[in-house]
């Protein structure tokens, strides 16, 4: 697992393109426009991995608007929306 | 001795339990709610009878839907009319343990006795993952164990595991000290999980090569969606083609049944219910198993495959176009089988009102019993002849039958969302891409063997049930001595045909038609086996002909075509309703989808069968 790094400049997970990597800097779960509360959201951005830390890559994007998007978190494959994926900052 | 399996989606929980319990399992629903049930047993190495019970897959025990309370409750006791298990099997895929580790951690704060199962162990291994099993488990504070379920002996450590752990002990009940985790907390035992990996475990430089190279093809933006349109048309050709020498068969077996009975048995009611109201009357719903089998193999092929998900996620965006939740295609895709269980997998929707929309377009999904009534009406209308020079007219019209259902469905959501639900926020899609897995033979096996046997019980039951009451309202009264016209126009079936007769006459429905709708209200698949009864009753020397060829005869292309339109949208299954008000708690919501279905079905009925008319094919 790499290093939280301050060298590449902070992104959210959400606007990235196929084939970004990077690592996870912070959940930020305010402020994105999910239907899901907070609380809820960053939750359950948890139980799916993504934690401060991980290694995250984009591996594949939808046809309608490049959305969903399916990450790779460390070894598992998620597939979020974009929307969502906002509340994910990455470098 | 009580045993609970608990695990994230995806681990491998299910074909654990079908290696541990065979075929020796009980499915029923939770008392109160609608989540399946799944109870097996078996037996250990030293005697001990234990029942084991596999609950919904669920990430953390906090309970955001149904399924994952039900998981909750259990472990902790909770659960209305269950027992505290004696011991917690908390079930991972060796190849993903992250997700697991951390759910285990949860889990050890309800002080239930517990142990870690690393399944699928022969993947983990040929992919490169290393685990030190003694010290994970003493990382973990909890017994560790491999198993390989789909493997004969793969579970042979974990039975003997199960008999040490199940021996009496001196040590008492630890305290139950579980609560919901806050978000910190929560992030804190992903973090514990992570070091404990990082210690216990070596992971391959580069993940699954199979799962990349393939996920590189099928969830290409475009050629995936063409890849799924592909695999849903080679299902529905396969439907046809497949399926159709071995229902020839089952059907000349009913044949020959039939007229064993005609030969043997004196002219009279016992000979005419014997023959016409059972053996061809169920015999006629009994055809369609092969069917209803291969589109099983398909739905359960492509579950196992791990290509389910990938079709949700392919389908998201254009599914929410129309207003729907890119996990409602699970749900919906599994209404091509039946609405009932599609319905109840609604449940992995937790946003309420998407689950509400999912749940009233999915009878709009062409379900396996209604495939007995197009089969019969394009084999009988329909010429089998090629059409550019590949593709089958039959089954042309039957992908045309799908795809109209499919595209209703949509509109109907679309038209959901825009007049009911105006300030509707989508719920997020979030979920897990497991790798690819080769489908295990055995547990297709045991799916389709229960789902099949879930049909011919139907068929024995409630159809058969049904036909005896279409046979008794066909041939009773029973005409006056010197009748000149056919039997059944003296009937009960007669009369209640004639008095909606006039309902249906706009669209195109003969009186016969209108008989056999009644008792379809059951079941749809149950109109065939009626037009058979009321044709070959009334036939009375034909009854040993196919009922299409009669229809043909009896029919014009325009009554055959409008009723094909009303079976697209025609909400003619009691039991689909029945569970409609169980998932939604109310009648309304019954009610609603009711009259919508047959408000559409009557209009399409009725264009097409006025256009058909205009088109000369009255």
């Amino acid at each position: 697992m790499s290093e939280i790094c301050d060298n590449r400049p902070h992104l959210p997970l959400g606007l990235a393109r196929r084939g970004y990597t990077g690592t996870i800097q912070h959940l930020a779960a305010s402020g994105t426009s999910s239907s899901l509360p907070e609380v809820e959201l960053e939750s359950r951005l948890i139980e799916l991995g993504f934690v401060e830390g991980a290694r995250v890559e984009i591996l594949h994007e939808g046809i309608v608007g490049r959305d969903p998007i399916a990450v790779r978190v460390d070894n598992t494959t998620v597939a979020v929306r974009r929307r969502e994926a906002m509340a994910v900052i990455v470098a | 001795m009580h045993v609970a399996l608990v695990g994230t989606p995806n681990s491998g929980k299910t074909s654990l339990f079908n290696a541990l319990t065979g075929s020796r399992q009980k499915v029923a629903n939770y008392p109160g709610v609608t989540v399946e049930r799944k109870e097996g047993a078996f037996v250990t190495p030293q005697g001990r009878q234990v029942s084991v019970v596999d609950l919904p897959g669920t990430y953390s025990l906090r309970g955001r839907s149904p399924d994952e309370e039900i998981t909750r409750d259990f472990v902790l006791g909770r659960a209305t009319g269950e027992v505290l298990p004696d011991l917690v099997l908390c079930v991972a895929d060796s190849t993903n343990l992250r997700l697991t580790i951390r759910l285990l951690l949860e889990l050890k704060n309800t002080g239930r006795p517990l142990a870690l199962v690393l399944n699928m162990f022969d993947i983990a291994k040929r992919r490169g993952v290393t685990v030190d099993v003694p010290r994970l488990s003493e990382a973990l504070g909890v017994p560790v164990v491999t198993s390989i379920a789909v493997r004969k002996g793969g579970t042979t450590d974990l039975l003997r595991l199960t008999d040490e752990l199940l021996a009496p002990s001196p040590a008492p009940d630890r305290q139950n000290t579980w609560r919901p985790l806050t978000v910190s907390e929560l992030r804190a035992t992903q973090r514990e999980a992570d070091r404990i990996i990082a210690s216990a475990v070596t992971l391959p430089e580069r993940p699954d090569t199979w799962t990349a190279r393939i996920d590189a093809v099928v969830l290409h933006p475009v050629g995936g969606l063409l890849i799924l349109l592909l695999i849903l048309f080679v299902m529905f050709q396969a439907v046809f083609a497949w399926a159709q020498p071995l229902m020839e068969l089952l059907s000349s077996g009913f044949d020959t049944a039939g007229q064993f009975v005609h030969d043997k048995l004196p002219a009279g009611l016992l000979q005419s219910f014997l023959q016409n109201g059972v053996i061809s009357g169920v015999g006629s719903v009994i055809v369609f198993l092969p069917q209803i089998i291969i589109i099983f193999l398909f739905i359960l092929l492509l579950e196992d495959f791990g290509y389910m998900a990938r079709a949700a996620f392919l389908m998201d965006r254009i599914m929410g176009g129309a207003g729907l939740h890119g996990r409602a295609f699970i749900p919906l895709l599994s209404s091509f089988a039946c609405a009932i269980p599609g319905i109840m997998a609604t449940r992995v929707i937790d946003n309420r009102r998407d689950r509400l929309t999912t749940i009233l377009i999915a009878p709009l999904m062409t379900c396996s019993a209604r495939i007995p009534v197009y089969t019969l009406i394009i084999s009988a209308f329909i010429p089998p002849t090629q059409v550019w020079g590949f593709v089958n007219l039959q089954g042309l019209v039957m992908f045309g039958l799908y795809a109209a259902g499919i595209i209703s469905a949509l509109l109907m959501s679309f038209l959901i969302k825009f007049f009911m639900m105006r300030d509707y926020q989508p719920a997020p899609f979030m979920l897990e891409l497991p790798d690819y897995k080769m489908p295990r033979l055995r547990s297709i096996a045991i799916g389709i063997y229960t789902r099949a046997k879930m049909f011919l019980q139907r068929a024995g039951t409630t159809i058969f049930a049904m036909m005896v009451l279409i046979w008794f309202l066909a041939s009773f009264p029973q005409p006056p001595e010197g009748a000149t016209e056919p039997a059944i126009n003296y009937s009960l079936a007669a009369m209640i045909g004639q008095a909606i007769a006039p309902l249906l006459k706009p669209i195109g429905f003969n009186w016969q038609i209108a008989v056999a709708l009644v008792p379809g209200m059951a079941a749809r698949e149950v109109a065939v086996a009626a037009l058979g009864t009321v044709y070959a009753i009334e036939g009375g020397k034909e009854a040993a002909e196919q009922i299409g060829q009669v229809l043909a005869s009896k029919w014009s292309l325009a009554t055959a075509l409008a009723l094909l339109a009303w079976y697209i949208f025609a909400p003619q299954c009691a039991s689909t309703l029945a569970v409609i008000r169980r998932e939604t708690g109310s009648w309304r919501w019954m009610g609603v989808t009711f009259a919508y279905m047959l408000a559409l079905a009557y209009a399409a009925s009725f264009a097409t069968y006025h256009i058909a008319v205009a088109l000369g094919a009255g």
